[in-house]
């Protein structure tokens, strides 16, 4: 499990400069980023190094943000691979509430994160370990 | 011009004649506040010992204003003149706002309301044989049950089918042939957008006139429904406080609303200081209610800002003319006809744990109806990270203040601390309608 960081903003200009400004100063690395966009508001979504610190460096600033535990795997770079992922989320009837993904090493490495509804069946993490996919934790986001 | 009278010999009465009529009256319901807890603390205070202390109509300058707020503290019995047996009627306002205002009516009173209604009726011109489509909300609100009554008295025939519901309103006006409607003016205005989409002509319907109330409108507004409907609107005043509609109401020279003197009297005051103005300066409406005995009100402060036209009426009525209402002295805020409170939304979204301490209305129009629109901040501490946690916050908000207020909001949530701060006395609405 990840910890990832969910900060609500209103859509206008300048609200995620004013994040990242708040997180550059205390800081924190960005490993992954995306936005929830909600029509009249958002959700940033990120993965961070200091996740408790960067909750708290906002919080204080006035942002209303939660960290959440999101299910993170790592997924070899090569066409099939993302495929194969959904199917076994869907084998086991997971049902994906948010999702995202980066490459982090062309041709070789890829991340996905996924919010999951009600929690990660074991059913499901044990396919997946069998099918080759590596559940990421904290320190292994830390070293990318 | 065609004048129909309900009863001539009191609308058309001398000035010295209204004078009688007013000070006679005065000294009774006098005499009946005393019976109230309310008014004989609130007389003995202002060094009225007996209702002999009237003597003349000017002698009315030595009572103290009643307010609305009088009428909260002392709920729900209060100024309660008679025995609760003659009781025959309670009208409330919504109550939302934690203590309602609350009117009891006697078997006599509903009968003198419901001539003043009568008479309002026939000075627009209306007759037994008029079709009388009533599309005002029934229930505590005064306006549908006052017309109701009223229009039945002068022998029309009354549709009672409240607000809402355009394609039956007009499906009715076309089945019934009805010559005269009550309704609201943005609903005037709204009906008219949707007639193309119902194929139907103004030519085919069979109007005649409108009573339009509930909420202030200008002269503006009034003229352009008039040209849209081919027919006369008709401005109408009234206040749930006295009775409901039945206070003042226009004739068919549509030029201010003739205040029926032998009911009420009417004072203009500076709202400042508690002066009385002279005709024709523009001040709060102070009003003292002649007739309803159950629950007297002397000198009731009605917020609303208007003058009194001192001039004559062709009309031939003596009783003196209301001008449009021209804003009121508090914060209420008519929402499609409806009144509504900032405090009545403040007290539902402040219920709600995900919400911040701050919140504000905006009100604006879509068309020709009203929109609301509340701002909230979402409480960083209550935030759980989730979209679907903000959706349904938004149709929680929605709804309750829906099942309160009677309005359908559309709500915006905002990050804390963005909406507007203030020292001292908050402007929480912006008032974004234009006047139309």
């Amino acid at each position: 499990m990840i910890k990832q960081l969910n900060v609500f903003v209103e859509n206008r200009p300048g609200r995620v400069y004013r994040v990242t400004d708040i997180l550059t100063e205390n800081e924190i690395d960005i490993k992954a980023f995306t936005v929830q966009d909600r029509g009249e508001y958002g959700l940033i979504k990120m993965i961070v190094d200091k996740p408790d610190e960067a909750r708290l460096a906002l919080s204080e600033r006035g942002f209303a943000c939660a960290l959440k535990d999101i299910t993170a795997v790592s997924v070899p770079d090569s066409p099939g691979n993302l495929k194969r992922l959904t199917l076994i989320m869907n084998e086991n009837d997971v049902n994906i509430a948010d999702v995202f993904g980066f490459v982090v090493q062309p041709g070789n490495l890829g991340v996905c994160c996924m919010e999951i509804h009600d929690t990660l069946k074991q059913a499901a993490v044990d396919n997946l370990k069998k099918e080759g996919f590596k559940l990421l934790d904290s320190s292994d986001f830390t070293d990318l | 011009m065609q004048i129909n009278f309900w009863n001539k010999q009191i609308e058309t009465a001398s000035r010295d004649e209204i004078n009688d009529i007013q000070l006679q009256r005065l000294k009774k319901i006098v005499g009946l506040a005393f019976k109230s807890e309310f008014y004989k603390k609130k007389f003995y205070k202002a060094g009225i010992e007996t209702p002999e202390d009237v003597k003349t109509l000017e002698d009315i300058q030595k009572f103290p204003f009643t307010t609305k707020n009088d009428l909260r503290q002392n709920y729900p019995t209060g100024l309660l003149a008679s025995d609760f047996d003659d009781v025959v009627r309670i009208h409330s306002s919504s109550g939302t706002t934690g203590v309602p205002t609350v009117i009891y009516l006697s078997a006599e009173d509903m009968d003198c309301w419901t001539e003043l209604v009568a008479r309002s009726l026939v000075a627009t011109g209306c007759t037994k044989s008029d079709i009388f489509q009533n599309m005002m909300t029934y229930g505590l609100f005064t306006g549908g049950l006052g017309l109701h009554y009223g229009a039945e008295r002068v022998g029309m025939a009354v549709l009672p089918i409240g607000g809402g519901n355009t394609i039956r309103q007009v499906k009715y006006m076309q089945d019934f042939k009805t010559t005269t409607l009550h309704i609201t003016p943005s609903y005037l205005l709204h009906i008219h957008g949707k007639l193309d989409e119902f194929n139907t002509k103004i030519e085919d319907l069979n109007l005649k006139r409108a009573i339009t109330g509930a909420e202030p409108h200008t002269e503006q507004t009034r003229k352009k429904l008039e040209e849209l409907y081919n027919m006369p609107c008709y401005n109408s005043y009234g206040l749930s406080e006295m009775n409901g509609p039945g206070v003042a109401f226009e004739c068919v020279y549509r030029n201010g609303m003739h205040i029926w003197e032998d009911g009420f009297i009417a004072e203009i005051i500076d709202p400042e200081t508690g002066q009385v103005l002279p005709d024709g300066e523009k001040g709060e409406l102070v009003l003292t209610n002649l007739t309803r005995t159950a629950m007297p009100l002397i000198r009731y402060r009605t917020r609303d800002l208007c003058h009194i036209y001192d001039s004559d009426c062709p009309c031939g009525r003596t009783h003196r003319r209301l001008s449009r209402i021209m804003g009121r002295t508090d914060d209420m805020m008519i929402i499609n006809g409806v009144n509504v409170f900032p405090s009545q939304i403040e007290e539902v979204v402040m219920n709600i744990p995900e919400v911040g301490t701050n919140f504000q209305i905006v009100l604006a129009k879509s068309g020709a109806i009203d929109k609301v629109i509340v701002k909230v901040e979402i409480y960083s501490k209550m935030f759980s990270g989730d979209a679907s946690q903000l959706d349904s916050l938004n149709k929680r908000i929605c709804e309750e203040l829906k099942a309160s207020i009677f309005v359908n909001p559309a709500v915006q949530i905002h990050e804390p601390g963005t909406l507007p701060t203030f020292e001292g006395k908050a402007k929480r609405v912006i008032d974004m309608r234009e006047e139309i």
